[in-house]
């Protein structure tokens, strides 16, 4: 079983990424959980989601404490909340981040998390393929490439068939969408 | 393909939409409230795309939904809604008219805690305050059950030894937000399970007229509420009858409750909705360490299973009896006093733990589950009756423990010498 934490502020998608993320595993036979926990229900505000990724059924219905991976959508949270709380060591954490992989590793490492820690800057590579901040599909690739749960191409094949159906009524979005999910997989540091 | 069963991953909310679009309702009066807001908003979206010809009517409050659910079934109409938590409350006075009508129709509730402090997420507050409202309560472990009950709900409540309204309830956000991974079945076979709506009595029968909501007092309002009681006696019979023709469909068994592990179990724990899930993972783990320990779901609230419930626990030495929503009897929650009582006249002498959890969303985990069953042993070898009768909370944040030493705390008065 993974186990997968999401981070990220009311507004931004890191639930949806999450439910996303339980689709792709679905899709490829997985057994799949993908739901948020939300505090106060505003834009803005602090919230967590969650993915249960397995070869076998899932009953548990809890949080996850000890997950496998974190994924930091707003780096801002980094100062407010504890996001390496119980993250495995042998796990890693992914931090959307424009600074320099040394700076933002040093951050993580002052938090006391010695794991495998890797940035990707979904602002620039969201902007750059859709025109718009979107950081679902970056985030997307870089948690696929840091967990190696399911192969690269067929990622990508089941991720354009997904947005092929999501966006049939704007199919003009699916190639920058495709192109943020490539150009992620190669930008992940 | 149209005609397979499909894999599917779909969130307790869209599922349970599915399932009424599928059933294709005459009438779906619906105000929206947190968790179970999406219920209406997938269900408006079918009608829009003309998936169903359901007269969906956008009212101004619950108590609006439900009186209009209420207008339809008295006209002849197969109707529903869905609400949560406040949206519940609202709509007291008329659950207890649906009922007292005797009027089939269908509530998917999605469960959540009621105010306060304000709080949206999950605990049974709502479902359990209206327990005694004359509605069928069925829950649900996680989506698939969901979608399964919803899919049953209008057989049984329809059914002519039945005729009472049912509530479809699930937990909030833990069911309802999450996508897992279900089944649903072909849309011909749940219109065909479900079968078209012919009611023998109702207003626009032009053919037969008849009185609804009449006013009775000493002489005959008893035997109008014995009359009532009857069809919640009946209500076991046709929901076993209703499962076991879905389970020719679906291939899954569904009973009063589910049975897990407890072959040769001496403590069970006994618990409704979403939990049960992360307490059979427990459960499992502790059964590989060699601790004979089980657990019961309860699926049908009411009518409440008390002889079936007393009978499967017959052979334990101990259960923790867990309640998601506080009675403030003082005595504990409604699952522990029902199924004490039911314990009671089946001359059960297992020793009872009445255990308050996850109130409005507090999460249990698995390894809660693992130390209240070490507790349970614990208290039930003192066999001292004082730890039997008092009702205790699960992973508070009490000052007196900040490292959590301790899984749950004993409730008594604050002048109380009892330890």
């Amino acid at each position: 079983m993974i186990e997968i934490r999401w981070h990220g502020r009311g507004g931004q998608g890191a639930k949806t990424a999450a439910l996303l993320l339980a689709e792709v595993a679905f899709k490829i036979g997985k057994n799949a959980q993908g739901f948020p926990e939300y505090g106060p229900e505003r834009m803005g505000a602090p919230i967590t989601a969650y993915d249960r990724i397995s070869d076998t059924p899932i009953r548990v219905h809890s949080n996850i404490y000890d997950p496998d991976y974190v994924v930091v959508v707003d780096e801002s949270l980094i100062d407010s909340i504890d996001v390496t709380a119980g993250l495995k060591e042998d796990g890693a954490i992914i931090v959307n981040s424009p600074r320099d992989k040394a700076e933002v590793e040093a951050q993580i490492r002052a938090k006391g998390y010695n794991g495998r820690v890797y940035t990707i800057d979904a602002r620039h590579i969201s902007i750059h393929t859709l025109g718009r901040y979107f950081p679902n599909s970056p985030m997307l690739a870089a948690v696929v490439k840091v967990s190696g749960f399911i192969d690269e191409n067929v990622f990508l094949e089941n991720m354009e068939a997904s947005y092929k159906h999501k966006f049939a009524k704007k199919p003009e979005v699916i190639a920058g969408n495709m192109e943020a999910l490539r150009m992620a997989l190669r930008e992940l540091k | 393909m149209e005609e397979n069963k499909r894999r599917v991953q779909l969130s307790g909310n869209e599922a349970v939409a599915t399932a009424l679009r599928q059933i294709n309702p005459d009438v779906f009066p619906a105000f929206p409230i947190t968790p179970s807001t999406e219920i209406p908003q997938y269900f408006s979206n079918y009608v829009a795309n003309g998936l169903v010809d359901t007269e969906f009517i956008p009212v101004e409050s619950e108590h609006s939904s439900m009186s209009a659910a209420i207008g339809a079934s008295a006209a002849g109409a197969r109707s529903l809604t869905a609400t949560s938590s406040c949206g519940l409350a609202l709509m007291w006075e008329e659950l207890h008219v649906a009922a007292s009508n005797r009027l089939p129709l269908a509530l998917a509730l999605v469960c959540r805690a009621l105010s306060g402090p304000i709080n949206i997420n999950c605990d049974h507050s709502d479902s359990m305050g209206a327990r005694d409202c004359g509605w069928i309560q069925i829950y649900a472990e996680d989506n698939q059950e969901a979608y399964d009950n919803m899919v049953q709900a209008f057989r049984i409540s329809e059914h002519a030894d039945v005729r009472l309204p049912i509530m479809i309830c699930q937990d909030g956000f833990i069911t309802s937000h999450a996508v897992m991974d279900m089944e649903l079945l072909p849309d011909k076979a749940v219109k065909d399970f479900v079968g078209e709506y012919e009611p023998e009595r109702y207003l626009l029968n032009e053919n037969g007229t008849m009185a609804l909501g009449p006013y009775a007092i000493t002489d005959y309002y008893m035997e109008a509420r014995r009359a009532q009681a009857q069809g919640i006696l009946n209500a076991k019979k046709v929901i076993l009858d209703v499962a076991r023709d879905f389970e020719k469909i679906s291939g899954r068994k569904y009973g009063l409750f589910e049975e897990y592990r407890m072959e040769d179990a001496e403590f069970a724990m006994v618990l409704i909705g979403s939990a049960a899930g992360t307490a059979k993972d427990a459960v499992d783990k502790m059964r590989e360490s060699g601790k004979k320990v089980g657990l019961i779901k309860i699926r049908v609230f009411r009518p409440f299973p008390a002889e079936e419930l007393a009978a499967a626990l017959s052979k334990v030495r101990g259960i923790a009896i867990m309640d998601r929503s506080e009675s403030f009897s003082g005595n504990g929650g409604p699952i522990g006093g029902e199924l004490t009582q039911a314990l009671y006249h089946a001359r059960c002498k297992a020793f009872t733990v009445n255990y308050m959890y996850g109130l409005g969303g507090r999460d249990l985990q698995v390894i809660h589950v693992e130390e209240i069953f070490e507790e349970l042993m614990a208290l039930a070898a003192t066999d001292d009756p004082k730890n039997s009768v008092s009702y205790r909370y699960v992973g508070l944040r009490d000052v007196a423990d900040p490292d959590h030493k301790q899984i749950s705390y004993l409730c008594k008065p604050e002048n109380s010498e009892q330890a």
